[in-house]
C-alpha cells in the first residue's frame, strides 16, 4: 500500500459531475476531507450522495471534474485508490451460499491477506456463533455486520459508507461508530452518507449537504442538519437555525 | 524477478479464489447444473426424434447435434456465472478488490470450463448412446477437438455474459451477442468432429483443428484485454 505524504487531502473532489443519459445527477461538487476527519454527507433522496460516493470508490467514472484519494486520481490511478478505500454500500454484497467465514476467506484471498485475522474479525462483529452457517439464513443486520467485517479486512484508510446504520441494532451502531472513529484516529478519514444524524451523534466533525447536484450553501446545510436533528419545528417557528 | 513472481502469485491466488467461489456456490445451489444437463440431453433427444430412425442419418448428424446441445445448455450456464453476483449485489465488492481485473474473468472462465467440461462429457456419452456412434479410433484427437471447441465456446460465453450482465435484458442479449460470434468455432468443431468419427472420411480434420486453435488463441487474448472495459459501468 502506498502512503502519500500526510499534507494531501484524504478525499479531494474538484467540480466532479455525473450525468445519467440526459439527466445531470451531480453538477460540479467540490469537497475536501482532511486525514483524521469524519464528514457526514446529507441531502434529500436522489440528490447524488450515493453517486458521489460511487465515483470516489472508482465504481463510476465522473462525466466531468476530478477526484483523488490521498492524492491518487480515481480515474487514472484507480487501483491505488482501491487499495486505500473501504466502501460499504446499501446492499452487503455477500455470497448467500457461502458461510460467514468462507465469505471472509474469499475476501482475504482477493485482497491478498492471510486468514489469521478472520476469526478475530468475526468475533469483533459478534457473529462467532454463526461463523460456519450460510449467509442465506442471516438477518439484514447480521449481513451488515459481516460486510463490516469484510471491510475491516481491507485495512482501508478512507471509509466511504452509504447509509451504514440501516438494519443495525444499538450494538451494531456502536460497532460501526467505533470502526469509523478508529479509522479517523489512525490518520484515515470517513465520508458517511446519512439520512438521520442521531446514530452518528458525536462522531462527525462536520457535515456537507448536497442540493440540486451541488454542495449547498452553508445556510442550507445548517437547515438540512437542523431538520435531520429534529429541530425543524423550532426553525419554522423562529426563522432561526440552531445547531448544536 | 521477485516482483514478477509475486505478481504472478497474486494473480493465481485471485483466479483460484474466484473459481473456487463460483464452483462452491454452484455445487451448493445444485439447481443450475441439473437444469443445464437436463436441457442438453433434452435437445439431443429432440434431434433424435426430428431425424427419424435412420441409423446412418443419426450418425451423420451426431456432431452437429452434440455441439448445438452444448451451445444451448451452455448459454444457461454462462448466464448463471454472473447471476450470483447480480442477485446479491456482490459484483461491486468484487470490482473493488485491488488488483488486475482480468483475473476475475480468468477465474470465472476456469469455473465455466470445468462446468461445461462436465456437461460435455455427459452430453457426449448420451449422444453416443442415442445416435449409435462407436468410439472412433482417433479418440484422443476427438477429445482434443472437444477441448478446443469448449475453450472457444466458454471463453466467448463468459465474456459476453459479463457484457450482458450490465443489461436488464441479459437473458435475451447474451444469445444475440454470442451466437454470431461463435459460428466459426462451432463450424470448425463440428467439421473436425465429423471427420474424426468417420461420418465423412473425405473431410480433413487437421485444417479445422488448426482453425480452432487459431480462434481459441485470438478469443482468449482479446477477451482478457477487453474485460476491464466491459465490466465497468
Amino acid at each position: 500500500m502506498t502512503h502519500p505524504t500526510e499534507d494531501v487531502f484524504a478525499i479531494e473532489a474538484q467540480g466532479i459531475a455525473r450525468r445519467f443519459g440526459a439527466r445531470w445527477i451531480l453538477r460540479g461538487v467540490s469537497l475536501h476531507v482532511r486525514p483524521g476527519e469524519v464528514v457526514g454527507l446529507l441531502g434529500s433522496n436522489g440528490c447524488g450522495k450515493s453517486t458521489l460516493l460511487r465515483m470516489l470508490a472508482t465504481l463510476l467514472k465522473p462525466t466531468a471534474g476530478s477526484a483523488a484519494i490521498y492524492g491518487h486520481d480515481v480515474v487514472k490511478n484507480a487501483d491505488e485508490v482501491r487499495r486505500n478505500i473501504g466502501f460499504l454500500a446499501h446492499t452487503p454484497g455477500l455470497y448467500d451460499d457461502l458461510s460467514a467465514r468462507e465469505n471472509l476467506e474469499f475476501a482475504a484471498e482477493m485482497i491478498g491477506g492471510g486468514h489469521e485475522d478472520i476469526d478475530a474479525l468475526i468475533e469483533r462483529v459478534n457473529l462467532s456463533h454463526v461463523r460456519h452457517e450460510r449467509v442465506r439464513g442471516f438477518s439484514a443486520g447480521m449481513q451488515r455486520r459481516l460486510a463490516l467485517g469484510r471491510l475491516m479486512l481491507t485495512k482501508a484508510r478512507v471509509l466511504l459508507f452509504d447509509e451504514p446504520y440501516s438494519n443495525l441494532d444499538t450494538d451494531g451502531i456502536r460497532l460501526m461508530n467505533s470502526i469509523i472513529s478508529e479509522a479517523a484516529r489512525d490518520g484515515g478519514a470517513a465520508l458517511v452518507v446519512l439520512h438521520e444524524l442521531a446514530p452518528a451523534a458525536g462522531l462527525l466533525d462536520r457535515t456537507v449537504t448536497i442540493r440540486d447536484g451541488r454542495v449547498a450553501d452553508p445556510t442550507a446545510a445548517l437547515l438540512a442538519e437542523a431538520e435531520l436533528a429534529g429541530a425543524v419545528g423550532a426553525v419554522g417557528a423562529t426563522g432561526a437555525v440552531v445547531v448544536a | 524477478m521477485t516482483r514478477v513472481r509475486s505478481q504472478g502469485g497474486d494473480h493465481w491466488r485471485r483466479i483460484r479464489a474466484i473459481a473456487w467461489k463460483d464452483l462452491t456456490t454452484e455445487r451448493r445451489s445444485k439447481a443450475g447444473f441439473n437444469a443445464v444437463v437436463s436441457l442438453g440431453i433434452t435437445i439431443l433427444v429432440l434431434f433424435g426424434f426430428a431425424l427419424g430412425p435412420d441409423a446412418q442419418a443419426l450418425r451423420d448428424a451426431a456432431p452437429g447435434a452434440l455441439w448445438l446441445a452444448v451451445l444451448f445448455a451452455g448459454v444457461l450456464a454462462f448466464n448463471r456465472s454472473y447471476q450470483v453476483e447480480l442477485d446479491t449485489g456482490a459484483l461491486e465488492p468484487l470490482l473493488l478488490y485491488p488488483g488486475a481485473r482480468w483475473t476475475i474473468f480468468t477465474g470465472k472462465l476456469l469455473a465455466n470450463m470445468l462446468f461445461v467440461g462436465l456437461l460435455l462429457v455427459i452430453v457426449v456419452v448420451a449422444g453416443m448412446v442415442l445416435f449409435a456412434v462407436k468410439v472412433p479410433d482417433a479418440w484422443p484427437t476427438v477429445i482434443a477437438v472437444l477441448a478446443l471447441g469448449a475453450i472457444g465456446l466458454v471463453t466467448l460465453g463468459t465474456f459476453y455474459a459479463s457484457m450482458a450482465s450490465r443489461s436488464r435484458a441479459r437473458e435475451v442479449l447474451l444469445p444475440l451477442l454470442l451466437f454470431p460470434m461463435l459460428v466459426p468455432v462451432l463450424l470448425a468443431a463440428m467439421q473436425a468432429s465429423k471427420a474424426l468419427i468417420g461420418a465423412d472420411m473425405m473431410l480433413e480434420a487437421g485444417a479445422w483443428i488448426k482453425m480452432l486453435i487459431a480462434y481459441d488463441i485470438i478469443f482468449v487474448l482479446a477477451t482478457h484485454l477487453a474485460f476491464e472495459h466491459v465490466i465497468e459501468a
